[in-house]
């Protein structure tokens, strides 16, 4: 897999672009001509204060919200999100910050919701549907057991790990994760980042929003700060200190030495 | 991380015998008191109560009421509720009434007891209750007025347009087949009831089987032998035992003549006929294992209880949660044009009181099985043993003389009393 870095210096077309996204509610603007772009293997870190429209611009990708006005290419394509299907016809899984888990079902039930499997005669097949969870929390979070109860009886972590398992089990191409390590433990902390590194590799593009500034500098190619609705600007990860990050979500400005 | 290893499943000791057996304590629970209630009124009125015939007229009254509840499960456990079940049986009831009584024999000329009558009639009323249920849906999941206003307004105005079709008569008699889902006009017969009593209770063993089997395929958990066992045993003779009930009631003596006089025939001397399953009883069996099947083994039953646990959850994961509250209250409105059948066809007529009061009735044995309003949970066999509840409580206290105010107080108040006991037990597991 090519770097995203040179990617970018080629002029590639990038994998995700979104123009001049706006979207408000009820007069007020939670995202006001935002621009973000994404390569292959790259992962762009979103960052800004509570309520700075984070998770808004992303839930207009995943098609949860509909943006008022701007444009979403995939691949160089326009294309149109009007739902949650949509979004996953295009590859594009989400992390919701909400984990958005249906808490009176267990964890395979969660993991493949809208996709069960099923058996030859169309009914879902819920015993295969628990192995496949059982592997892939094996991977994710070997310490988790609770797969027959629901995931109202899980703690916050491990709800967290269903989360992610549902959306890096259907071989995503645009992973979307909204703090996704919020409920978890160092141990668990370190696992999804390790993770993050892996679907990097295999050429995945993730938006990434985490208020952890060091796990930003440390995961990210490049990051994008928000302020009130508006972006404050992007930068190239490499060009920028944790202070310069700080200043820019705190100050709402760009430093002048590292334009992206 | 690289490692992908199964998840090691846990062992199987130091489980109690009730966790052996995997029962659900809820539903041992209602059968618990299912049962006293029914000793209960046995000793109340000297043994009347559990006689085949009271057994067979109470499960003959409980399945109209039991098809709708078992549709209700779905609407409730959606955080829906429907007020016009009852209303909306009249209406089909209605429907069917005016087409086999006067439009197919006087205006399409068809006759008296034609026999595709009761095709045309049944389908008609099927047709028309899933297209009233699925315009209720499209208003709630497309338009989101709320299902309490949908629905009440359907009260009233399905209630009406009943009334307006019969011009508030009495219609019938009705047709002759279809009088035949009632109840006593249309039962199998004893042999026939022996035979499907034995297919169910092979099909029940076998089902058993074949879900120890895919579990072991998986390595997942298993109950021990014994306790597949006595579950296997319980089933097959709770089905074989009910067969045995009913099959015991025999029909009098004198109706008996009058059947072998109506054919021309003597009738021998001493014979004895049981009824067998009324084929109302059998069409209440069938919705109950295909609504079972639908709520646990289909997309459709998975995305109903995902909704009901967390409706945003569903959305975001590409449910179309509008389109499924459609299918919810077609499937609603289906089952009450079927209850109509059956409700019409026992009373042998249609009487503009139909279904009357059937939506409290209907919505009690949701939430007496266990159905939550607050969504996400419920079971189909729940809220058919809640409709045998309420079915045994009305009937015993009027066999026992209860005088009638009394009878809906008592009814009112175990609904309320249910429902603590409930809350109770669910915090009590920890559960919400
Ligand atoms: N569904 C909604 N209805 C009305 N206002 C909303 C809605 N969703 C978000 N907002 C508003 O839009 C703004 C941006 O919210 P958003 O959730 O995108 O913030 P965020 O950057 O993700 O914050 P956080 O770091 O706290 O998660 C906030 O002012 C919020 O109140
Ligand atoms: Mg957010």
């Amino acid at each position: 897999m090519t770097d995203p870095k040179e990617l970018r210096a080629q002029g590639a077309t990038p994998l995700v672009e979104m123009e001049d996204i706006s979207i408000s509610f009820g007069g007020i603007k939670a995202v006001d001509g935002v621009s973000v772009d994404l390569h292959p293997g790259e992962v762009v870190g979103l960052l800004g204060h509570n309520g700075a429209g984070k998770s808004t611009l992303i839930k207009v990708l995943s098609g949860a919200y509909q943006m008022d006005a701007g444009e979403i290419r995939i691949n160089g394509n326009k294309v149109e999100i009007t739902n949650p299907r949509d979004a996953r016809s295009h590859n594009i899984e989400t992390i919701y910050q909400t984990l958005a888990l249906a808490d009176n079902l267990d964890a395979a039930s969660n993991l493949f919701l809208g996709r069960e499997l099923v058996t030859p005669m169309g009914l879902v097949n819920d015993a295969a549907m628990e192995a496949e969870c059982r592997k892939i929390m094996g991977r994710l979070n070997p310490n988790f057991r609770k797969f027959n109860v629901p995931v109202s009886a899980l703690s916050g972590g491990q709800r967290q790990s269903v989360a992610i398992a549902r959306a890096v089990y259907f071989n995503a191409k645009i992973l979307i994760m909204d703090e996704p390590t919020a409920a978890l433990g160092p141990h668990e902390t370190q696992m999804v980042a390790e993770l993050i590194q892996q679907l990097k590799a295999a050429g995945i593009g993730i938006f990434l929003i985490d208020h952890d500034v060091h796990a930003v500098m440390e995961l990210c190619d490049r990051a994008s700060v928000m302020k009130n609705g508006q972006l404050v600007g992007t930068v190239d990860i490499d060009d920028v200190t944790d202070d310069d990050l700080l200043s820019m979500i705190i100050l709402g400005k760009k430093p002048e030495k590292a334009a992206a | 991380m690289t490692a992908t290893t199964h998840q090691p499943i846990d062992s199987q000791n130091k489980r109690g015998l009730f966790q052996q057996l995997e029962l659900d304590m809820r539903l041992l629970g209602m059968i618990g008191a299912f049962i006293i209630l029914c000793i209960g009124f046995n000793i109340l009125t000297d043994g009347r109560f559990l006689t085949p015939r009271n057994i067979f007229n109470l499960t003959i009254q409980t399945v109209s009421v039991a098809i709708m509840a078992s549709g209700m499960v779905f609407v409730i456990v959606t955080r829906h509720i429907d007020l016009s079940v009852g209303a909306l049986l009249a209406t089909c009831s209605a429907v069917m009434a005016m087409l086999q009584t006067e439009i197919l024999p006087d205006m399409l000329g068809m006759g008296l007891n034609h026999p595709l009558t009761w095709i045309i009639t049944v389908a008609v009323g099927l047709g028309v209750g899933t297209l009233i249920g699925a315009f209720h849906g499209w208003m709630i999941g497309y338009l989101t007025i709320p299902a309490f206003i949908v629905t009440l307004g359907g009260f009233l105005v399905w209630r009406n347009v009943a009334w307006y079709l019969t011009s508030g008569q009495t219609k019938g008699p009705l047709d002759s087949t279809f009088m035949m889902f009632g109840g006593t006009n249309g039962t199998l017969g004893t042999t026939f009831s022996w035979v499907l009593g034995l297919l169910a209770a092979g099909a029940a063993l076998f089902a058993l089987y074949n879900s120890r089997r895919s579990k072991l395929a998986h390595d997942f958990p298993v109950k021990p032998l014994w306790a597949e066992a006595v579950m296997g045993a319980v089933i097959s003779g709770s089905i074989l035992g009910f067969v045995w009930i009913l099959n015991s009631y025999t029909i009098p003596t004198r109706r008996l003549q009058r059947m072998f006089e109506a054919k021309g025939e003597v009738m021998p001397e001493g014979l004895v006929v049981g009824y067998g399953l009324p084929i109302s009883v059998l069409i209440l069996i069938a919705v109950a294992v295909v609504m079972t099947l639908v709520a646990r083994r289909t997309r459709l039953g998975r995305y109903i209880f995902a909704t009901g646990g967390n409706p945003d959850a569903a959305e975001l994961s590409g449910i179309n949660t509008r389109k499924l509250t459609v299918k919810i209250f077609a499937l609603m409105g289906f089952l009450c044009a079927l209850s109509a059948v059956v409700a019409s066809a026992r009373l042998a007529n249609h009487s503009n009181d139909i279904g009357t009061l059937d939506e409290l009735r209907v919505i009690a044995a949701a939430v007496i099985g266990g159905t939550a309003l607050s969504g996400g949970f419920g079971t189909i066999y729940g809220a058919i043993l809640g409709a045998l509840i309420m079915q045994s409580l009305q009937s015993g206290m009027a066999m026992v003389g209860v005088d009638a105010p009394f009878q809906n107080i008592v009814v009112g108040s175990v609904l309320v009393a249910a429902v603590f006991i409930d809350i109770v037990y669910r915090k009590r597991l920890g559960a919400k």
